[in-house]
């Protein structure tokens, strides 16, 4: 593999990362978070979502015209969008995981790293490494997901992908279910990722 | 009465930040003073305002199951509601589309303060979140869609003039480095947030 390919996966799950150090896509990043359960399969539709979207888009960047390329971009997002929420529909375990997310599934359309990476990557590279950005730029995501989901539902509700995994004496935190504390799990979680990487602090 | 149940629900208990988290990306971004976000939260209760009632025609009377019956009995059957992801986001990007040219013709004033965040607002998700919980709670009425949209509207107004005045104030303060700028401002949205919930369950 050469490097730049590399730098292309390896970027947006550390040092680019979308959500702590771009800021994008906090939306359903805080409000699918209550369980891991449906925090991985938002992980997993944002992933792809983003990756064949981005490719799709690469295909297309020489015919788009500059003008309209924003309607062009979200018809291509949205027809991905309905993929993914018809093959959640379609499977009975899926279904309720569907129902769960509510309207977030929806919602990847007007998500910020989708069109983000369609803006900043797919639209100047060829389809390949576009793909491969796309997919990298969602584990990143993912990535973030999963460890807010996993505080939320272990001291929330004692749980983990809903096996009891705390003692039965344990009185689960109602604070941590609730918007606020998703807020101030990730804000915590930046300032871990800062702390560590100096590079990424501001001034 | 129970419009202005819906209104004061939908600016406070269902405040779109922080209840939903929707349009958290420009929240974030665009709140670091108070005359931006200002223009910013005036042109999302705008276009809130327009396309979240043409969005409850459309879905009233083309996509629901069933909605289709005015053309004739033979459509009664048609279910056309897996098309409304493409539908609510294309007229919200059209709409987008045409204020900016309408704005930029005859409001060159208005254009240039509030220009540069018309395009922020086609993929800000307050305004779909917006079409979309209409569409999962069944409103019933035009009135009912207009004034949600208006609510949530001021709800996120609100919101983001209060977080751009408190940024404001805390660039004096002393916070850790690391958790300077965007760090910071989660936790204290997540404090808003916190304050808002008394909010939580007020019937009127």
């Amino acid at each position: 593999m050469d490097k730049k390919l590399k730098e292309t996966i390896l970027n947006p799950i550390l040092k680019g990362n979308p959500i702590t150090v771009l800021v994008l896509g906090i939306c359903s990043a805080l409000a699918v978070t209550v369980q891991l359960k449906g925090a991985l399969v938002m992980a997993l539709s944002v992933t792809l979502v983003t990756g064949l979207s981005s490719f799709v888009c690469s295909l297309l960047r020489n015919t788009i015209p500059t003008r309209v390329r924003i309607i062009v971009q979200l018809v291509v997002v949205a027809m991905m969008v309905i993929l993914v929420d018809q093959i959640l529909k379609s499977g009975e375990a899926t279904y309720a995981i569907d129902k769960q997310l509510s309207v977030y599934i929806g919602l990847i359309i007007t998500n910020c790293i989708v069109m983000g990476r369609i803006e900043a990557f797919a639209l100047g590279n060829k389809p390949i490494p576009s793909l491969l950005d796309g997919l990298a730029n969602g584990v990143g995501y993912g990535l973030i997901l999963i460890i807010v989901a996993f505080f939320r539902e272990l001291l929330g509700s004692g749980t983990l992908f809903g096996i009891q995994i705390l003692p039965a004496g344990y009185i689960p935190n109602n604070l941590v279910i609730l918007p606020p504390f998703a807020l101030i799990l990730l804000g915590c979680i930046i300032w871990v990722h800062r702390a560590l990487d100096k590079d990424l602090q501001e001034d | 009465m129970e419009y202005i149940s819906l209104f004061v629900k939908s600016i406070f208990v269902d405040n779109m930040i922080f209840a939903y988290f929707l349009g958290m990306c420009s929240y974030l971004a665009v709140s670091k003073n108070v005359k931006t976000a200002n223009g910013l939260g005036l042109a999302v209760i705008f276009v809130l305002l327009f396309t979240l009632p043409i969005n409850w025609v459309l879905n009233t009377f083309v996509l629901q199951p069933g909605a289709l019956k005015w053309l004739g009995p033979q459509f009664a059957e048609v279910d056309l509601s897996f098309l409304s992801f493409i539908i609510f986001i294309a007229v919200i990007a059209a709409f987008v589309q045409l204020v900016e040219m309408i704005v930029e013709k005859f409001l060159p004033s208005l254009y240039s303060s509030l220009g540069i965040y018309l395009p922020l607002i086609a993929v800000n998700c307050a305004i779909l979140g917006g079409s979309l919980f209409m569409q999962q709670r069944d409103f019933t009425g035009f009135g009912e869609s207009v004034v949600y949209a208006l609510g949530s509207g001021i709800g996120w107004y609100l919101a983001i003039v209060a977080l751009a005045a408190i940024r404001e104030k805390m660039a004096y303060s002393n916070v850790p480095k690391p958790l300077k700028g965007i760090g910071v401002t989660f936790i204290t949205v997540g404090l808003m947030g916190m304050a808002f919930m008394i909010f939580m369950g007020i019937q009127l």
